[in-house]
């Protein structure tokens, strides 16, 4: 049903110039649609749980922990997990903690360039609640207001091994085809939309960045 | 012998650019007051004959109380491994302070979060309009004491409910040491 709603509107970007307008798609995301043949759609699921990459964009202090997870000691390509510098190659974004205002719109870019099947964990207290930042002008308080989440961990800060127990968790929710992010994201962007620019207020790239 | 050169310096300086309020805050910082139309000369007047060619920081201090903003230069001498601390007060109304990008090219830098983050203007300050942390800031800069940060984040970001805080000394109290009766 949204679908068809989607495919009806194009998108007004209204930060840009008139002139700049011509630059860039104005054309919606269309939501991912499933293999109609379960077992395949299952391989599917299968083969991306099993090669996540991450995408090396540290927002806030929790991503310190991303570092001792790649290295010897946690190792986390023996789940084969690993980072990648550029979101058009990455399919997991962890949002390394705090979100200042400033930091979300590079995040909204980013995540929208990165290509579907792609997934959300949010790193530490701050994306799920403020956390000691809770009355801080510049950081978001609850980052699912602005991007699709499908896994939290608390801790402030949590060790590799909460990354690690939490990485293998979304796999199995991938697996059983239960992290739908992306088409949250796509089917109630208008919501999104609303709510970023509510924060992001100098909104000057395309409402959609392909 | 570095507490003599600067017990000279000082006295000169208070002479020259009725300098005040010279205070000793610890082994080699010392701050020293002076008055707005005196700064920039008198920091000029460090970098080139006194040796404080590094400008550490610039920052400001807000004394809503008295109605005014306290900038601190921090200047320091690598020669004689001494820090000195120049502070200028300024008006809280017509927050304005000569720019001194022309001494160090990096206090520009300084200058422009200071306007963003205080409402302080440096005319002639290099970009000092542009955006620096705060895109599209368009409250009262936040780090002005009358800028109340829990309102503005409460009213843009909103809480999730069930969060809730607890002030860790009575805490503990109650939850760890219940036995102890709150002593110490």
């Amino acid at each position: 049903m949204s679908k068809q709603q989607n495919k009806e509107v194009a998108l007004k970007n209204d930060g840009l110039s008139e002139e700049e307008k011509l630059y860039f798609s104005d054309a919606r995301p269309r939501p991912y649609e499933p293999y109609s043949i379960k077992a395949v759609e299952d391989f599917a699921n299968w083969a991306r749980a099993n090669s996540l990459w991450i995408l090396a964009f540290g927002t806030g202090c929790c991503s310190i922990e991303l570092r001792p997870l790649m290295t010897a000691r946690f190792d986390i390509s023996r789940f084969g997990v690993a980072g990648r510098p550029t979101p058009r190659q990455s399919s997991l974004f962890i949002i390394g903690g705090y979100v200042s205002v400033k930091t979300l719109k590079r995040i909204i870019r980013s995540y929208e360039q990165m290509q579907g099947p792609k997934f959300i964990i949010a790193l530490g207290s701050c994306p799920a609640n403020g956390g000691m930042y809770f009355d801080s002008y510049n950081t978001i308080n609850q980052f699912d207001l602005y991007l699709p989440v499908d896994m939290y961990i608390t801790g402030c800060m949590p060790r590799p091994e909460a990354l690690l127990s939490s990485i293998l968790e979304l796999q199995e929710d991938i697996k059983a085809g239960n992290c739908d992010g992306a088409n949250r994201y796509v089917n109630n962007l208008d919501w999104y939309k609303t709510n970023q620019k509510k924060v992001i207020k100098n909104w000057d790239m395309p409402d959609y960045n392909w | 012998m570095a507490n003599e050169l600067m017990n000279t310096m000082l006295n000169r300086l208070k002479t020259d650019f009725s300098v005040s309020d010279i205070s000793e805050r610890k082994p080699a910082l010392t701050t020293l007051k002076v008055a707005r139309e005196n700064a920039e000369r008198l920091i000029r007047e460090l970098r080139d004959r006194e040796g404080f060619t590094h400008l550490s920081f610039i920052t400001c201090i807000d004394y809503i109380e008295d109605g005014i903003f306290t900038l601190v230069y921090m200047l320091h001498n690598h020669d004689r491994n001494d820090t000195l601390g120049v502070e200028v007060d300024i008006s809280r109304d017509n927050a304005e302070m000569t720019s001194i990008h022309t001494l160090w090219a990096q206090a520009w830098t300084y200058q422009r979060e200071l306007r963003e983050m205080f409402g302080i203007n440096f005319p002639g300050s290099p970009r000092l309009e542009e955006d620096f942390c705060l895109e599209g800031w368009d409250d009262i800069p936040p780090m002005r004491r009358e800028f109340d940060t829990k309102k503005y984040s409460s009213e843009q970001f909103g809480h999730r409910e069930g969060r809730h805080s607890e002030q860790p000394r009575e805490h503990m109290k109650v939850t760890l040491y219940p036995t102890r009766g709150g002593d110490e």
